[in-house]
């Protein structure tokens, strides 16, 4: 795996070294490394000759660029309303039991983030998760269990 | 190119105005005040704040009147119902995310929101109280800037400040929605990021959000306890201000009042940085004159040129964070402020006979940088830290307040002696390209033997707020000593305010300019717009004060930096020449190499 | 019960004998003004939300000087209630990429892009593919015009137009000051023509099919057909198009589960329509405008929770820059809060709603100026729900 400076050069080379590129660099990183530390976050302010206040404060206003660590999978259940009707807080609750951390947390080994996120589109097959970019419509408790399963034996 | 008229009417009343003009400038020449908060004369708009919502007769939205510019046959309304209650619902939305803790703000009686909610009368508290217990917590670690997000109401005009005039960037907007706050890298205190301490955000914050670290009351302590001398020295834009806090009108020297008010407030010696400003020149201008030679005489390659100037402890910091490859540049040349610590307790304790550990040196600055460089561990020659505390222009209105004293009937005063004697050139510190033309004063008169060639002795060309001036001044008929600077044409350029010196810089770099001298302040327009003046400021407020600070070095009986009698007597007595090993000890200090991001 | 609902089968129709490419060729062979009069002429307006007429929107943007011009698809669909582009993206993205270079050959702009929110990231893989296939084609044909895509990461107020060039340039989504408008000043402050997902098929297919099948359909005021996303409590959530202008009460006939209490029209940010207005609430822009999201709650849903849920929503989605917004979400989030509680008495709730009509008008963009909607409308219908 490259170095964070390695990737963030990487990245900026391939987006260009220009502002228009900070967004493509950021969700870069966040794909590799879960989140933004504060060494890529810095990375990025020299490769882009930024102040690594304005990196930061353009990366935490988006939900899904996180500046505090993140599991290696990151898994967001949609908690907006036609979902929160359809039962995700059985869901939410389902999996914070199984990986025994509350929402926001990460578990001891670092495979898994429970988080909640805003609408995510699929309200008509509610209630629904993303794990890091692959989506789950149509949850049951049962379901979304057996889903975290595959993904807790294929991350190492 | 003159620009189109367009034709509108605000409140009924007809106007034509230029094409792109906004509302808020439209109404302002009707003599119609609309309320603005986050809005600011040096600033590009942004229109957030909303409070200067204003009607226009056929939209659906109120239009911010600060970010709309006028169209032919608009018809505004700056105080209609809607308006009104618009405008007090937005005052009272800020006040419920803002600690109202009125009384126990440092801003209390200068505070921008505080004015409009006495002047909508908000009353009773009609919605919840939002602030986070956690927001309160102020951040103290800076020996400059105290920042209180429980006082912020987002108007994000330190953000632009920072980004825009001073291209820095320590404070950022993070998060957003209802998390949405003003912070800096990780939200790390602000002493551990790269922040040059200048103090620009304080001087455009409404409210108390960002406030100057005061150090009223140790003063005060050290004033009351019988085994402190007390000296104090006032830099050269301290005069030119302090009345604008005291009811006086901007562009109003006030000079012997000042001193006046601080022989009464118990100083017991009131003191000039202006001395100290022309001792900086003695040894700014030999130091460059000295490099000029190892230049072009000696052809040594070592020489750093252009030399750069190091009384601004903003631009210092942020030389050393941005520029650290360049130090060398900068003059080695301690500021006035931190030469006059030195001195004071060195040289003038020994001639009044005081112990240096018995004494407080207290500076009034028009700076907030000022107040950490005097903690800076390079700034202890004297055996003590050579400066004690510093206060700004505001501060020291404050105490003047506080003592009681009725500063517009105050009688003037003269500076006492010695280090209280100073000159024309000296007081010029204080304004954009004062420093050059000081400098230029002096060195073209050691090395030619006759003054500057301009009327007056007033340097025209390094004078005026553009943001980077250059000038070349011909050396001709030199004495002989300085034969090798014989037909030398000397490039000079001034930057004020940090984003115009990054730009001076990039060309440095890339060696697209060949200056030989280059005069750098932090603030905008010099330290009369510094971030210890009185609040507010603005592009017409820093004019009328650069035209007192040049009537006041014409109308100085010397003018000249070498002709001040207390400078030649100091080299006599104790400093031998400039450059001196004794200079050199006191006088002047090295820079580090800070973080770049 | 008789129904009179007209689906529609404009936006997902696969035609074998005119594929997107082939509407593209036929089209191309116009001049642009007369794509614009057709455009103008059919009445098609954004599909959004907003509902600006779309061949007004080009025309200005043709009409402004300069070199560089873009076009740009907001796929940022973040709406809740509103999952129609997704399924737009997913089936039919060369329809998309069409309307997109006929765009760009109107106005003269040679970059489009699609803005896609990062919730939709799973799509670009097979997006992709298909783009690739489709700016090749673009090449083959010596069309200079060229297609990228750009991700968001998860804030709804992208969506706001001037928020979204703010995102594609690397900065906070903060929505800009208007004037100037995108076709004035957009991405890069250069001419820009945004339009919705939906609205870009609609201009293929109104190049492909002409203005009098899509004027035929709707009204006056609403032309044409829309996509409807549906969801909530009903039988049969998914996606349908429809003929605009619709009576609300046929809507639920068709959709509702029976029990059917109220519906959202136009998602978080629209409009509580409560069952005794069903019959005469239209469907379209002479009526409750919508994106398409319509979201169906029964009798054992509580209004309060439906809210709250969407104060919840605005509060954190909120960019936070302007007054009205950020503190007047928060205001009207906690304001329910203590109503509920007791800690403030019912009346409160009209201090509230007078609060909602500054942020209506005072607010900088859509999202705060909408909030009001759903408030006002729940508070008003079911105010005892809010209450007790």
């Amino acid at each position: 795996m490259l170095t964070t400076e390695a990737l963030v050069k990487e990245l900026v080379e391939k987006n260009g070294r220009t502002r228009n590129s900070l967004m493509p660099v950021l969700q870069g990183i966040v794909q590799q490394e879960h989140y933004l530390s504060e060494e890529a976050l810095l990375c990025v302010a020299k490769e882009l000759d930024l102040a690594a206040a304005d990196v930061y404060g353009t990366a935490s206003f988006y939900t899904f660029l996180d500046t505090v660590p993140r599991g290696k999978n990151i898994i967001r259940v949609c908690k907006t309303i036609t979902c929160h009707m359809k039962g995700k807080d059985e869901i939410v609750n389902t999996l914070s039991n199984a990986l025994k951390i509350k929402v926001g947390e990460t578990t001891h080994d670092k495979k898994f983030t429970l988080l909640t996120a805003n609408c995510l589109g699929w309200c008509h097959k509610g209630p629904v998760m993303l794990i890091n970019d692959e989506v789950y419509p149509e949850l049951t408790p049962q379901k979304a269990l057996e889903i975290v399963e595959e993904y807790a034996k294929s991350t190492h | 190119m003159s620009k189109y008229l367009v034709n509108l009417k605000i409140n009924n009343m007809p106007i034509a105005v230029e094409e792109g003009t906004t509302i808020l400038e439209a109404a302002k020449k009707l003599n119609f005040r609309i309320p603005t908060l986050c809005n600011h004369p040096d600033l590009t708009v942004a229109g957030n704040c909303r409070v200067c919502v204003v009607e226009v007769k056929g939209a659906r939205l109120l239009a911010a009147a600060c970010a709309t510019p006028v169209s032919e046959g608009m018809e505004v309304f700056t105080n209609s119902e809607k308006v009104r209650v618009s405008r007090k619902h937005i005052v009272e939305l800020l006040l419920s995310e803002h600690n109202a803790d009125c009384t126990k703000c440092f801003k209390n009686g200068h505070c921008e929101l505080q004015d409009l909610s006495s002047e909508y009368r908000i009353g009773d508290h009609v919605f919840l109280d939002l602030v986070r217990p956690e927001s309160k917590i102020q951040d103290i670690s800076s020996p400059s800037i105290v920042k209180d997000d429980s006082k912020c109401i987002r108007c994000q005009r330190c953000v632009r400040t920072c980004a825009e005039l001073q291209g820095v960037s320590a404070l950022a907007v993070v998060n957003k929605g209802d998390h949405q706050k003003i912070s800096t890298f990780l939200n790390k205190p602000m002493h551990e990021v790269v922040c040059t301490n200048c103090g620009q955000c304080i001087n455009r914050c409404p409210t108390g959000a960002l406030t100057e670290r005061n150090y009223i009351e140790e003063v005060w302590n050290a004033l009351y306890d019988p085994s402190k001398f007390v000296v104090v020295q006032t830099a050269p834009a301290t005069r030119i201000a302090l009345g604008e806090d005291l009811g006086i009108p901007v562009g109003e020297r006030v000079t012997g009042k000042m001193v006046s008010s601080l022989k009464k407030l118990g100083f017991n010696k009131v003191l000039d940085t202006d001395f100290t400003a022309d001792l900086t020149i003695m040894e700014e201008g030999t130091e460059l004159l000295t490099r000029l030679k190892r230049a072009l005489v000696d052809k040594d390659e070592k020489v750093v040129l252009p030399m750069m100037t190091s009384c601004s402890p903003g631009w210092i910091k942020f030389q050393e964070h941005m520029y650290s490859d360049m130090l060398e540049n900068l003059s080695t040349c301690k500021s006035p402020q931190q030469m006059f610590g030195a001195v004071a307790k060195t040289y003038y304790a020994d001639k009044i006979n005081i112990k240096a550990q018995d004494m407080i040196v207290v500076s009034i600055m028009p700076c907030v940088a000022k107040k950490f460089e005097c903690e800076r561990p390079e700034m202890r020659d004297s055996g003590y830290q050579d400066v004690d505390y510093v206060l700004t222009t505001r501060e020291l209105a404050m105490m003047i307040k506080q003592a009681g004293i009725d500063f517009n009937k105050l009688e003037e005063a003269h500076y006492d002696s010695i280090l209280g004697e100073s000159s024309g050139a000296a007081v010029i510190f204080g304004a954009t390209g004062g420093v050059m033309e000081a400098a230029l004063r002096t060195a073209y008169e050691i090395v030619t033997g006759r003054e500057v060639p301009f009327t007056n002795l007033n340097i025209q060309p390094v004078r005026g707020m553009e943001g980077i001036k250059d000038a070349t001044i011909k050396i001709k008929n030199v004495k002989p000593e300085w034969s090798f600077l014989e037909g030398v044409d000397l490039h000079v350029a001034i930057a004020h305010g940090l984003a115009n010196a990054r730009q001076l810089m990039e060309k440095v770099r890339k060696g697209e300019a060949a200056y030989h001298f280059i005069e750098v302040m932090g603030c905008p327009g010099g330290c009369l717009g510094g971030g210890g003046q009185p609040i507010p400021t603005s592009p017409e407020i820093r004019k009328k004060r650069t035209e007192a600070i040049y009537q006041e070095d014409e109308d100085m009986p010397i003018r000249k930096s070498h002709e001040n009698p207390e400078v030649v007597e100091i080299y006599k007595e104790f400093l031998g020449e400039p450059l001196s090993h004794k200079s050199h000890d006191l006088l002047h200090t090295h820079y580090k190499p800070r973080k770049r991001y | 019960m008789e129904n009179n609902l007209k689906k529609v089968d404009i936006i997902f129709e696969v035609d074998d004998k005119c594929t997107p490419l082939e509407v593209l060729d036929k089209t191309l062979k116009r001049s642009a003004d007369d794509i614009i009069l057709d455009l103008i002429d059919s009445g098609l307006k954004g599909r959004g939300g907003a509902g600006f007429p779309t061949g007004l929107k080009w025309k200005f943007t043709r009409n402004e000087s300069g070199d560089v011009k873009y076009v740009i698809c907001n796929a940022d669909e973040g709406e809740p209630g509103t999952f129609k582009d997704r399924e737009i993206l997913d089936r039919v993205p060369e329809k998309i990429f069409a309307g997109m270079t006929i765009c760009g050959y109107v106005v003269g702009a040679k970059e489009g892009y699609i803005y896609l929110r990062g919730e939709y990231n799973f799509l670009l893989k097979n997006l992709m593919k298909k783009l690739e296939d489709f700016n090749n084609a673009l090449k083959k044909r010596n069309i200079d015009f060229r297609i990228f895509f750009k991700s968001g990461s998860g804030a709804y107020v992208c969506g706001e137009e001037s928020a979204l060039f703010e995102s594609m340039e690397g900065k906070r989504g903060e929505p800009r000051n208007k004037p100037p408008y995108p076709t004035v000043a957009g991405y890069n402050s250069k001419p820009t023509v945004i339009n919705n997902v939906e609205t870009l098929v609609y201009t293929t297919m109104i190049c492909h099919m002409g203005p009098e099948r899509f004027k035929a359909l709707g009204t006056s005021d609403s032309r044409g057909s829309k996509v409807f996303s549906v969801s909530g409590d009903t039988p049969i959530p998914g996606i349908y198009e429809l003929e605009l202008g619709m009576p609300l009460h046929e809507f639920v006939n068709e959709f509702g589960d029976g029990d059917t209490k109220a519906v959202q029209v136009g998602g978080a940010s629209g409009h509580c329509v409560p069952r005794k207005k069903f019959n005469d609430t239209i469907i379209g822009f002479e009526g409750i405008p919508t994106g398409g999201s319509m979201m169906i709650f029964n009798s054992s849903r509580s209004m309060y929770n439906v809210l709250h849920d969407y104060l919840e929503f605005f509060t954190e989605e909120s960019c936070g820059q302007c007054t009205p917004c950020r503190v007047g979400c928060q205001q009207l989030l906690k304001g329910i809060e203590a109503v509920k509680r007791g800690e403030r008495p019912p009346a409160y709730l009209d201090d509230l709603k007078k609060l909602t009509g500054t942020m209506k008008i005072a607010a900088k963009c859509g999202l705060g100026q909408s909030v009001g909607n759903p408030f006002n409308s729940i508070i008003d219908n079911f105010r005892e729900e809010i209450i007790y």
